[in-house]
């Protein structure tokens, strides 16, 4: 029941014509076509520029306030981690929806920028809209992890740098930083991964023309009625992520394993 | 870490709640709005609950979306609890396979979980709707009560079991009295996941439905094609109701943890 469905994935990518398992012919025509045509590679490259444009967002955001969290004391941290894992229980379709009011024209933002004498911006249906929408849906994740990982750090280390002289700077750089990649690593494969992929958020704020992979994935399989085709995306897109996985991971370890080096 | 006033860190931490309660928030002030628009309120009026009770679709698709979570939780917990239990048992090398497949659709992008279900279903001839719905938020939960359930088991003393044996246990009975009561907060975390996953869904079950069986997600997406404040007044619903529902699983062990100390220092006295 679990293996299936992604074996078939890759069977119907690979095949052609109609939907029986009888009738069927071995086939790479589905990703020559996607590599082919100029407009899917580049709504591919675009997919994948806001998701690493997000998550950089989300390390630069999620950093200092999981760094803030961590420095709690026990009580406050356990109220902030709580604050911030609410609103990842409601429906993430109705807190993309309530971006739209509040990005529209007249809307709360549009009004807020008014304020500075630029009247009436239409922020919805923009790529800046989008990549609201997806830092504020992934965020919180970005946040738990790193937050988790510098809680697990030992205070003691910070004393012993202190003792052995190092200032708040050389603390955070030499020993808080290097020991919180691996919250920070594991954040972004809970932000990147999602952020490729997702098709509802970009529908949503940035309306009919601005197209995500996962946009057309949905369009094959529900309009178009594409299903190889659609699977052959669906397969390129899996194997990058996969392989963009692969290389934060080699990345984790070369950081962490240049740090044991120089012990 | 030393006590200091951190101010840069208190601007972010206020910002990032400013900004993670602020379209909430708004969501709930524009469902009591007179007027349609959802950038300037007009008025306190309650006519967009008025037409989400009367509009047969959207009481539909909550019942809908509440009989596929309980259908979902209870399945998936039970058969997830019996996986994790009898993989406990079984040898190194299907154990560890098994669990790396059951990671897929934990590690997988959710299109691609759902794609792969639409084509099964599609492929062994199952007509999509409900039937389809259920089975494949069963098919997704699985794997998280897995994972929740394992690491509780591995934790457990297997000599339990075989002790209950010798004091005369059927199987059964150490199953049911031993093993389950000793990883019960593994299923509980297990069932709670699974309930909150199936009740969100949206992505697996827009692709595996059929026409006319919706969840509240797939309502609210097909409704935001236009501005539509009925869609404020459900999502209004739904963050209250999750409010009292986390508060209830925070306050009560709180409350029980009180209780407890007190009967403890009664019976010093």
């Amino acid at each position: 029941m679990l293996l299936l469905p992604v074996l078939l994935l890759v069977f119907y990518a690979f095949t052609n014509s109609g939907n029986g398992l009888i009738s069927f012919r071995f086939t790479l025509q589905h990703f020559a076509k996607f590599f082919t045509d100029p407009d899917f590679v580049s709504v591919l490259g675009r997919s994948l520029g806001i998701a690493v444009k997000t998550t950089i967002l989300c390390v630069l955001l999620g950093y200092p306030v999981a760094y803030f969290i961590a420095g709690s004391d026990e009580r406050t941290r356990n109220v902030l981690v709580l604050a911030i894992t609410l609103p990842m229980w409601i429906n993430m379709l109705v807190r993309t929806y309530a971006w739209i009011g509040i990005l529209s024209k007249g809307g709360f933002v549009s009004k807020i920028i008014g304020l500075f004498g630029k009247p009436d911006v239409e922020i919805l249906y923009t790529e800046a809209a989008v990549l609201i929408g997806m830092v504020y849906n992934f965020l919180p994740f970005m946040i738990l992890e790193i937050n988790t990982s510098l809680c697990k750090m030992d205070r003691a280390l910070l004393e012993a740098g202190n003792d052995l002289g190092a200032n708040a700077v050389q603390r955070f750089t030499r020993i808080t930083l290097p020991l919180s990649i691996p919250g920070v690593v594991s954040g972004i494969s809970l932000v990147f991964l999602p952020a490729v992929s997702s098709f509802f958020i970009p529908k949503l704020l940035g309306g009919a023309q601005y197209f995500l992979i996962g946009n057309i994935i949905e369009n094959q399989f529900i309009t178009v009625g594409e299903w190889n085709f659609g699977s052959a995306i669906s397969m390129i897109m899996a194997l990058i992520m996969m392989g963009s996985m692969y290389l934060v991971r080699r990345f984790e370890k070369v950081v962490s394993g240049g740090k044991e080096d120089r012990r | 870490m030393k006590k200091q006033k951190r101010p840069v860190g208190k601007a972010f931490m206020i910002l990032s709640i400013v900004f993670f309660y602020l379209p909430i928030f708004f969501v709930v002030l524009f469902s009591f709005n007179s007027s349609k628009s959802l950038t300037t309120f007009k008025g306190f009026s309650l006519q967009w609950y008025e037409k989400l009770f009367k509009n047969r679709d959207m009481m539909e698709s909550l019942w809908t979306t509440v009989l596929v979570a309980v259908i979902a939780t209870v399945v998936s917990t039970v058969t997830g609890t019996m996986a994790a239990i009898g993989l406990s048992r079984s040898r190194k090398l299907v154990r560890d396979l098994t669990l790396q497949v059951n990671d897929f659709p934990v590690m997988n992008p959710e299109i691609v979980t759902a794609i792969g279900l639409m084509l099964f279903f599609i492929t062994f001839g199952i007509e999509r709707g409900l039937l389809t719905m259920i089975l494949a938020h069963i098919a997704f939960c699985i794997p998280y009560v897995i994972l929740s359930v394992m690491p509780k088991i591995r934790t457990m003393d297997p000599n339990l079991i075989d002790a209950a044996m010798d004091l005369g246990c059927t199987p059964w009975q150490a199953l049911t009295k031993v093993v389950v009561p000793d990883i019960k907060p593994g299923i509980v975390s297990g069932a709670l996941i699974a309930f909150t996953m199936s009740f969100d869904d949206f992505v697996i079950s827009y692709f595996v439905t059929g026409p006319g069986v919706k969840n509240l997600s797939i309502m609210v997406y097909s409704m935001t094609k236009r501005i539509n404040p009925t869609v404020n007044a459900v999502s209004t619903l739904v963050v209250v109701f999750i409010t009292i529902a986390l508060v209830i699983i925070n306050i009560v062990p709180v409350i029980r943890e009180r209780k407890l100390k007190k009967e403890k220092e009664r019976t010093k006295i």
